[in-house]
């Protein structure tokens, strides 16, 4: 009998009991809660009568309408407003711990969890949000819910789940330089499509992977949605015991030692099979920059726009042609030659501590471009902004002509005051390209933050490694 | 949940693949606390040609005559043909309620993306995958023929069209049981509490550090 991959593993550590239709009811043990998917949840725990099944499995966080400008004055749009508050009163009545707007701990969710220790190697862990992939990084089995199963998980620390199917990335040798994380799970997406994961849960793994950080594992399980995956992991190694010692919510001393010996099993075994296993040259992967309404629709800096003409299959000729025209874009275009209008540094893709001195080390000494209108960066939580300003990363982009705000997710979806006008062009480290994503007929470029930078300091994308 | 037995209803084509959830119902209107009034807001940047916000009176605005939603041969529709990943993108539950409260009971596609699959059943709305084939023909079909209706039915997972000929599909039993009985799934779950705190007793001694 074949061994068993990491998902494999996972799931069954946590099947409660098998439905015998297909399906089978899995413990959740985290769930993080923001202000935007979970009010009706609430509300439906209410009105059945049902408590919170374990309190301390819940956490939560306001992050995608809150201000990223002085936030003494609370939020302005009284609609964000009551959606804030609403979260602060329910988990006031229900127990629930919360990082309220002022607390320095407060960020958005993706980033939290894993700064906080509450993100756990073999943990399932569970939110309102597609990006929860990110917490897979961790050898830990993490997906985006819809707001009935934030009620489902609330009520009975569970959900009904079918097995997905299992496909290994692998991004074999190295990376050159100036390619990261984002411009890896960039290419992979490029190359299995939107859609490619459909259905399947990814481990990515190979020598790249393997090399890169734990900011920059999150960055790709992050983005596993992007690719259709609902959940995407990565396999437990030294890298990720040591980020996780010593945080809040980590194993205490105690059982410090016990918890690292059964993490050390969260590897696929080595005659696992996988469904599927997709293959990258890592040494051919360049600087992304994505050109139209998908995050499949991506090319290297050096390319050009494409040509919906060259494409055989009559929908995706039609959807390229669809995305040009919203994103103003001439086909056989050199995307060097594309000028922006604003720049974006953060999201729960592209926020952290790594994501940030990544960017300074192209702003510093340099100034933002004449034709940027904006060049942002925001942090992923109060804790990311205040090392960054110990290390004196604040000053760097403010000299340069960068704006520095407040944590939370911004300009990625554009649900607080931060946005795209009509037409305006966003060289932005985020996840999403999607027709209005950063604010009705904005155009979004997702890159990674070295390249949101250059972008920045030039007035339109360049190579990064030309710096 | 509303149970989901059988419908026979107008079709209305949406002629592009990756149709994502933002496209669907833009984040503006993801500020509600509320579950219902979604509809008006459905497609909402595609719908109208000024910019949609919480609160509008929605009749007073300007409506895209270009959409395809809008044209007087689709209203009433109550079944949506969609090309491959409808449904891709972001979580948010929304989605699925702002179609369900358009009027829209029955999705076909060649694909959908898995968390707005789990969160439109949840809803009663049933999406049926069909091979790529199949579903260009029906473009072709609503395309030609104004009035253009199809009768499913759950429970014999079959499509009927106007000339009487059947599409076969499939469904996960499970998904089947609960749509046809409009089932609550946490009602469901809470009978098995016992083996849940079981399974919790039995973890805490195997990894007490997640407790």
């Amino acid at each position: 009998m074949a061994g068993k991959t990491l998902y494999d593993k996972l799931w069954d550590a946590h099947v409660v009991r098998d439905n015998g239709d297909g399906t089978a009811l899995l413990y959740i043990d985290r769930h993080l809660v923001h202000e935007v998917t979970s009010p009706q949840a609430f509300e439906g725990l209410r009105l059945a009568g049902r408590k919170p099944w374990r309190v301390d499995a819940n956490l939560a966080v306001p992050d995608h309408n809150v201000p990223t400008t002085d936030r003494s004055k609370g939020i302005k749009d009284p609609v964000s407003r009551i959606q804030v508050e609403t979260l602060d009163s329910n988990c006031t009545e229900f127990g629930i711990t919360e990082f309220r707007m002022t607390d320095i701990r407060q960020g958005i969710v993706h980033v939290i969890g894993p700064e906080q220790g509450a993100t756990l190697p073999g943990m399932t862990v569970v939110c309102g949000d597609s990006h929860t992939s990110t917490h897979g990084a961790f050898g830990a089995l993490a997906h985006g819910i819809g707001t009935s199963e934030v009620e489902h998980v609330l009520a009975s620390e569970c959900l009904v789940q079918k097995k997905s199917r299992t496909m290994l990335v692998s991004v074999d040798g190295k990376v050159g330089t100036g390619v990261t994380a984002k411009d890896i799970v960039l290419a992979i997406i490029g190359r299995i499509g939107t859609a490619g994961g459909t259905g399947y849960a990814i481990e990515f793994g190979g020598e790249a992977i393997r090399n890169l950080s734990m900011e920059g594992r999150m960055t790709v399980c992050n983005m596993a949605i992007e690719a259709g995956a609902r959940a995407g992991m990565v396999a437990v190694d030294d890298k990720t015991i040591e980020y996780v010692k010593g945080r809040p919510y980590s194993p205490k001393a105690g059982q410090w030692e016990a918890a690292v010996a059964a993490w050390r099993d969260l590897h696929s075994d080595g005659d696992a099979e996988f469904d599927t296993v997709v293959r990258l040259d890592a040494s051919t992967i360049q600087p992304q920059v994505t050109w139209g309404t998908s995050p499949e629709m991506v090319v290297a800096v050096g390319d050009k726009v494409p040509n919906p003409a060259e494409e055989g299959d009559a929908v995706k000729s039609d959807g390229m042609q669809r995305a040009l025209a919203y994103m103003g874009l001439e086909a056989n275009t050199p995307i060097t030659e594309i000028s922006i209008d604003k720049v974006f540094i953060g999201s729960c893709t592209n926020s952290r501590i790594e994501d940030i001195r990544a960017a300074a080390v192209i702003a510093r000494g340099r100034k933002v471009a004449d034709n940027i209108k904006l060049a942002m960066v925001v942090p992923g939580s109060g804790l990311i902004k205040q090392q960054a300003e110990q290390e004196g990363l604040d000053k760097i982009f403010i000299e340069a002509g960068f704006e520095w705000r407040e944590p939370g997710c911004s300009m990625c979806l554009a649900m607080n005051a931060d946005r795209l006008e009509p037409g305006e062009r966003c060289a932005s480290t985020s996840n999403r390209n999607f027709e209005g994503r950063q604010g009705q007929g904005g155009r979004t470029h997702l890159v990674s933050p070295a390249m949101a930078a250059a972008a920045a300091v030039s007035g339109h994308f360049v190579d990064v490694r030309d710096f | 949940m509303e149970k989901f037995t059988q419908l026979k209803a107008i079709v209305a084509p949406m002629d592009r693949p990756n149709v994502d959830t933002d496209a669907i119902i833009p984040k503006q209107f993801l500020k509600s606390i509320k579950r219902s009034g979604f509809g008006p807001n459905l497609f909402d940047e595609w719908r109208y040609l000024d910019h949609g916000e919480p609160g509008m009176d929605n009749s007073q605005r300007q409506i895209n005559p270009d959409f395809i939603l809008n044209q007087p041969r689709y209203q009433g529709a109550q079944i949506l043909i969609a090309r491959e990943n409808f449904g891709c993108g972001s979580s948010r539950e929304h989605a699925p309620w702002a179609l369900l409260d358009y009027g829209f009971r029955v999705i076909i596609a060649p694909s959908f993306a898995d968390i707005f699959y789990n969160n439109s059943f949840k809803n009663g709305i049933l999406l049926i995958k069909l091979d790529a084939e199949l579903v260009e023909q029906l473009f072709k079909d609503v395309e030609a023929n104004t009035g253009y209706q199809l009768d499913v039915n759950l429970a014999t997972g079959t499509i009927t069209k106007p000339d009487g000929s059947v599409i076969r599909f499939e469904i996960d039993e499970f998904r089947k049981h609960r749509l046809l009985n409009g089932l609550d799934d946490i009602g469901l779950t809470l009978q098995h509490a016992d083996e849940i705190k079981a399974y919790e007793e039995k973890r805490k001694q195997q990894a007490p550090w997640l407790f």
